[in-house]
C-alpha cells in the first residue's frame, strides 16, 4: 500500500496512507502514513461506526496540511487478545449417513442465506465453489484428511482458494447467527476451533504437509499461525 | 490464535525502500476530489477475479456498493468487511464529507490493487503509474490508501 502512495505523488496526487502494521509502513515510509492499530483487515476501525471512522478519516486527512512527509500514530487502538468466540448455535445432525461436516455445512445454509440477504456476499462463497457446492467441496476435504492425495480427491479447485470459499461460508453463516457484530477474527476462531467444517479443513491441510506436499499449496488453507 | 500472532509473523518481511520521497501539496481540501485506492483487491461480481500474483487493479465505481473481497491472503479479518463495507472502503463516509463540504467531492471511480504481493516491480513501473495517471485523468486530486 505505502509502495503505491510514493508511486502515486510522483504522478502528482497528494496521498494519506492507512496502516495496520507499524513495521510495514513505517519502514516504506510513503510521503504521509497513519499508523492505526487495528486488527488486520479492518484499517478504519470499527465495523457499523460511522463517527469512529470519522475520526480516522480526520486524522489522516489532516496529515494533508503537512508541508513534509510524517508519520503519525492514531490516538485509539482496537487490540484483539483472542479471547473473543463467537457463540453461535450450530445445527443438530439432520442426516446420520453424512460426514459431520458435510451434515454441518447443509444445516448452516439457511444462516448463510440470511446473512447474504442482509449484506450481500462480500466474502462467502462463489471464488470457486459456489453455496451450493460447499458441502461438495468439504467432502472431498474429508478424503485428503483420510488419507487420499490431494491431487486425486476432487478438490474442486486450487486448494487455499477452496479453503477461502469454506471459510465464508462458514464465517458468512456466523453474521447470519450472531446477534451482534463480531469482533475481529472471532468468526474465525468459530470457525476452526469450533465446527466440524473447520476442524476438516485443518486435518486436510495438516495431511498435505505431512504428505510431503509443496508448502504453498496447504499452507495458505488457513492463516500461517495454525 | 489472535491478531497479534498474525501480525507478529508478517512484521519482518522485507519492504521496498525509496531514496527519495515524492511529494504532491494538494490544494484545499474543500477543493479536492478524492478517491480510494485499497490493497484489499475488491471487485464488482461480474469482473474478473484477482490471481495470486496479479499486479494489477480494478476500477471500483462510487455509484455502486456491490463489492466483493478477493483477495487471496487467509491472513486478515474479512468480517469487518461483510459487515460494514466503510471498515476496509470508506466510500460512504466520503460522501458525507463531501456533502458538508469537507473534501471538494468524491472520485466517481476507485482503484483495488491486490496486497501481499512479493514482487513489487510490476506495481512501480506499470499499474501504480497507469492507475495513478487514469486517477489525475478523473480530475483527481487526493488519495486515500487503505489496507487489510
Amino acid at each position: 500500500m505505502s509502495t503505491l502512495a510514493h508511486v502515486f505523488e510522483a504522478e502528482g496526487l497528494a496521498t494519506v496512507t492507512l496502516g495496520s502494521q507499524r513495521n510495514q509502513i513505517a519502514n516504506t515510509a510513503p510521503p504521509r502514513g497513519l499508523w492505526c492499530d487495528f486488527p488486520l483487515g479492518r484499517p478504519l476501525g470499527k465495523p457499523g461506526d460511522a463517527e469512529f471512522q470519522h475520526r480516522v478519516l480526520a486524522h489522516a486527512f489532516g496529515l494533508l496540511g503537512a508541508t513534509e512527509p510524517v508519520f503519525e500514530t492514531f490516538a485509539e487502538s482496537i487490540e484483539d487478545d483472542g479471547s473473543e468466540v463467537l457463540a453461535c448455535p450450530l445445527p443438530p445432525r439432520h442426516d446420520p449417513d453424512a460426514h459431520p461436516a458435510v451434515d454441518e455445512v447443509r444445516g448452516l445454509r439457511p444462516a448463510y442465506d440470511r446473512a447474504v440477504a442482509r449484506y450481500g456476499n462480500r466474502m462467502g462463497a462463489g471464488r470457486v465453489v459456489d453455496a451450493d457446492h460447499i458441502a461438495d467441496a468439504v467432502e472431498a476435504l474429508v478424503r485428503v484428511a483420510t488419507g487420499t492425495g490431494w491431487k486425486e480427491a476432487g478438490i474442486p479447485g486450487v486448494p487455499a482458494r477452496v479453503a477461502q470459499d469454506v471459510r465464508g461460508y462458514y464465517e458468512t453463516a456466523a453474521l447470519g447467527l450472531a446477534d451482534h457484530a463480531p469482533g475481529a477474527w472471532a468468526g474465525t476462531r468459530w470457525f476452526f476451533d469450533h465446527t466440524e467444517g473447520g476442524k476438516v479443513l485443518l486435518a486436510a491441510r495438516e495431511a498435505m504437509r505431512a504428505a510431503g506436499v509443496k508448502q504453498p499449496i496447504w499452507f495458505y488453507m488457513a492463516p500461517g499461525d495454525r | 490464535m489472535a491478531d497479534r500472532h498474525v501480525k507478529a509473523m508478517t512484521a519482518d518481511i522485507e519492504t521496498p525502500v525509496f531514496d527519495t520521497t515524492a511529494f504532491t501539496t494538494p490544494r484545499p481540501l474543500r477543493e479536492c476530489t478524492v478517491a480510494i485506492v485499497t490493497s484489499a483487491s475488491l471487485h464488482h461480481p461480474e469482473d474478473d477475479d484477482f490471481a495470486p500474483s496479479d499486479t494489477g487493479y480494478r476500477m471500483l465505481s462510487a455509484a455502486r456498493r456491490d463489492y466483493v473481497m478477493g483477495h487471496w491472503s487467509p491472513n486478515f479479518d474479512a468480517t469487518g468487511f461483510a459487515l460494514d463495507i466503510n471498515t476496509v472502503f470508506p466510500i460512504d463516509r466520503l460522501d458525507e464529507l463531501a456533502a458538508q463540504g469537507v473534501i471538494g467531492g468524491v472520485a466517481d471511480e476507485h482503484l483495488a490493487y491486490a496486497g501481499n504481493q512479493f514482487d513489487l516491480s510490476g506495481v512501480r513501473l506499470d499499474s501504480g503509474p497507469a492507475g495513478a495517471k487514469q486517477l489525475v485523468a478523473n480530475g483527481v486530486d487526493v488519495v486515500l490508501l487503505t489496507p487489510v
